[in-house]
């Protein structure tokens, strides 16, 4: 019974992969059609010419999130959990919350032209889980066992979603700005936002998500004294998630006291954003301490 | 810049103004943050002495001069040393220096009137005109009223303004940051935290020498050690077949409690403590302990009972030593005990193939000598000095199975598993985690509550402005709801 629900989660994900490169490949041919050459010497874009590739893109992105949405569940349901027990679980489902931020927020911004950026992030990870990342399903271990997992994690793994979602438009922010300081844009970046617009959005996704992420410190805090009889020890996992706590807390009074923007607020968020990643990926992999459990 | 004169003249009543300026300024507040965040990281790469004390001692081992140099600069206990507690004193007395007197601002501005309507509205954001029909004041004045701005009325105009908790919240936050590190030193101060190994079927008493390890806080007494007693009954621990992975841990005890006379059967789990009035304990650990008889050669019990060994892996191979100091000659075994008995694939020596006892071994080593136990250098119970003894005799015994040496004998007579306890009392965490949840309250309210002004003045024509504090967005959106009411559009 749990196996099947196991390689049903498989397919689903393998499936999503399919769908997402192939959302990823028409966001590609988007961006490309949309240039036109007039005359010889300047390009400009229509995007009226690759509306319905645009569609398409889209249509798949959602469509690949249900996929994963699927291929999350059904894992969950294999090992008879929340499907966030080790780094394989944590990286489809961060993927999913990726994708679900990226569509959120696309109902309000026109952020379409991120899309590129968000299929191919998510094959990465979802090509990393597959392949160097998986485990076979199995139960939890006892320290494991307790409803704060469920809030401990899921908290987590939706702010690093929204964290790297910032990450994302603050490196897309001084990516622009450099080429925006050499002259004009070229062609095919004329269709992404002003640079305002990209300053405000990563500052307001930090912003909205900072509140969630002191939750999701504070919960495992409660979560560590019922488990290990103490809420803080400057375990590696906690120090990391404090040096990013930090680091997007200091981000938050440059923005709001000091009043930085732009650049030096954009490397400040790359800063705090790496913080967070260097403690998914270094403190899982090769770290000591009480986060890590057997395997990956 | 009229400060950088005076400052020859400083006295020292100046210099500490000078000083308690430049330590609260946001600029020094925000390199302090940052300061933290990058104090913090050696301690995550370099092991601890409070988590990973034998680590540390492989340190001390590899390369003793460096571990010297590093110990010096406190690398091994980062969050007690000078350097880490300097940084966050300081932060926290900036802190407290930024938001005291902004608390004391905000009390009386909570308090006050929003500031009167400007002369010339025109110059201000989101402004609009138009002809007046008389009712717009009274129309303004309900809509402030039932969207709870606080106002004020005067010469035919209305001066509105709402957004408050967002300081309130801000304030609030950081208060609660200074209430955390409060509830933190409390239990520095009135906190206690120690560990014991008990075999399943001992008893423990609550007294400072019943602990393997224990540490007070600075103001914590023996006296204030709780008295009770437990009795630990029954473990059971639960493994996956497939990858031996732990699944459950279930321990029952019996308490008995200073006064009472009933004993209490209590269950400790994982995720589940025993709380026993400010004191909690919780399950940590577990092993086994091979039950051994040492006689020696004229057939006396020269040592007898459980001894625990320590896990090794997942599959609880674990090792240790039983030390017969009252022999003659000394006797000492290094052991090893496997709860599942295979080959190993590649050594060719014993291990475990699975964490519950199914085929238990005990495998020993011999010595015979000076075991070193009063050469005053504090000794491992888990490790023999084996430099001073030659080794007599080498045996794998199943259990009920005896080992003659030369000299005496042993016989392995079974095993028990023991658990490890920790037993914490951490006065303050109550004040942390109100700290914790005051923050985050604190936070909601200051990053998503927008601080705005509304004027409207009532003539031959109405005149609306509005102005939205740190550039929060959305008062656009206001300001056209507010004008398409005044206008009787819905």
């Amino acid at each position: 019974m749990s196996r099947s629900w196991a390689f049903a989660s498989n397919y689903f994900i393998y499936s999503a992969m399919a769908v997402y490169t192939l959302a990823f490949l028409a966001h590609a041919v988007e961006t490309a059609w949309a240039v036109k050459v007039p005359n010889d010497t300047t390009k400009t874009l229509d995007y009226k010419r690759t509306e319905k590739v645009a569609r398409v893109a889209t249509a798949m992105m959602i469509l690949g999130f249900i996929l994963l949405f699927a291929g999350v569940i059904t894992r969950g349901v294999s090992a008879g959990r929340v499907p966030w027990g080790n780094m394989y679980e944590f990286s489809i489902t961060g993927a999913l919350a990726f994708t679900g931020a990226y569509l959120g927020a696309l109902r309000k911004y026109d952020l379409r032209w991120l899309g590129l950026l968000v299929s191919i992030s998510v094959l990465l990870t979802l090509g990393t889980a597959v392949t160097v990342l998986y485990v076979p399903s199995a139960p939890l271990v006892p320290a494991l066992k307790s409803p704060w997992l469920v809030i401990h994690v899921s908290t987590a793994i939706i702010s690093g979603g929204v964290f790297l979602l910032a990450n994302v438009i603050a490196a897309a922010y001084l990516y622009l700005d450099k080429m925006e300081s050499k002259g004009e844009r070229t062609a095919w970046a004329k269709r992404l936002p002003s640079l305002e617009l990209l300053d405000q959005l990563s500052y307001r996704l930090v912003a909205f998500v900072f509140p969630l992420w002191t939750f999701s410190v504070i919960a495992g805090a409660i979560w560590a004294e019922s488990a290990w009889g103490r809420y803080w020890g400057w375990d590696p996992k906690e120090t990391w998630a404090f040096i990013t706590w930090v680091a997007y807390a200091a981000y938050l009074h440059a923005r709001v006291t000091i009043g930085w923007r732009g650049r030096r607020a954009a490397w400040l968020c790359l800063f705090a954003g790496s913080t967070f990643l260097f403690n998914y990926v270094y403190v899982n992999i090769w770290g000591t301490g009480k986060h890590t459990y057997s395997g990956l | 810049m009229s400060q950088q004169t005076e400052l020859p003249e400083l006295d020292s009543i100046g210099l500490l103004r000078y000083t308690w300026r430049q330590l609260t300024s946001m600029r020094t507040a925000l390199i302090l943050l940052l300061m933290l965040g990058v104090a913090s990281i050696p301690g995550s790469l370099v092991p601890q002495r409070t988590q990973n004390p034998i680590q540390v001692g492989q340190y001390f081992k590899d390369s003793p001069e460096l571990a010297r140099w590093m110990d010096r600069f406190y690398l091994f206990d980062v969050y007690g040393s000078p350097w880490f507690s300097a940084i966050y004193i300081l932060l926290f007395i900036s802190l407290i220096g930024c938001v005291l007197p902004r608390t004391i601002e905000h009390f009386h501005a909570a308090r006050a009137f929003p500031p009167a309507t400007p002369k010339n509205l025109s110059r201000m954001e989101h402004h609009s005109t138009w002809a007046a029909n008389g009712t717009e004041l009274d129309v303004a004045r309900a809509w402030f009223k039932s969207k709870r701005f606080r106002v004020l009325e005067k010469d035919g105009s209305i001066s509105a303004e709402k957004g408050f908790t967002r300081e309130t919240g801000n304030l609030f936050f950081h208060l609660a940051l200074i209430l955390i590190l409060l509830g933190i030193s409390f239990s520095s101060l009135f906190g206690m935290r120690g560990e014991a190994i008990i075999n399943v079927g001992e008893r423990f008493v609550n007294t400072p020498t019943s602990y393997d390890t224990l540490n007070y806080g600075k103001l914590y007494k023996d006296a204030n050690l709780p008295a009770f007693m437990l009795t630990v009954d029954k473990f059971d621990a639960q493994y996956n077949l497939k990858t031996s992975a732990p699944e459950d841990y279930t321990l029952n005890v019996s308490l008995l409690r200073d006064g009472k006379t009933v004993v209490e059967e209590k269950v400790i789990k994982v995720n589940s403590p025993m709380t026993i009035g400010s004191t909690r304990i919780y399950l940590q650990a577990n092993g086994y302990s091979p039950v051994v008889t040492v006689r020696d050669s004229k057939g006396d019990v020269a040592f007898q009972g459980p001894v625990p060994f320590l896990p090794q892996d997942a599959n609880l191979r674990s090792i240790g030593a039983i030390k017969v100091p009252d022999a003659d000659p000394q006797i000492g075994f290094v052991g090893s005990f496997v709860p599942t008995y295979v080959r190993d694939a590649n050594g060719g020596g014993a291990t475990s193939a699975f964490p519950k006892a199914l085929d238990p071994r005990l495998l020993l080593a011999a010595w015979a000598g000076d075991l070193g136990l009063d050469s005053g250098v504090p000794q491992s119970v888990y490790r023999i000095d084996t430099s001073k003894m030659l080794q007599v005799g080498l045996k794998s015994l199943k259990p009920g199975e005896s080992f003659e040496y030369p000299g005496g004998s042993i016989k392995f007579e079974g095993y028990i598993q023991w658990v490890n306890l920790n037993f914490v009392a951490d006065p303050g965490k109550k004040f942390a985690l109100l700290g914790g949840i005051v923050a985050i309250l604190g936070l909601l309210a200051s990053l998503f509550t927008r601080r705005r002004r509304i004027w409207i003045r009532v003539g031959s024509q109405v005149e609306v402005a509005g102005l939205a504090k740190n550039g929060a967005p959305g008062l656009d959106v206001e300001m056209e709801q507010f004008v398409r009411m005044l206008k009787g559009e819905k």
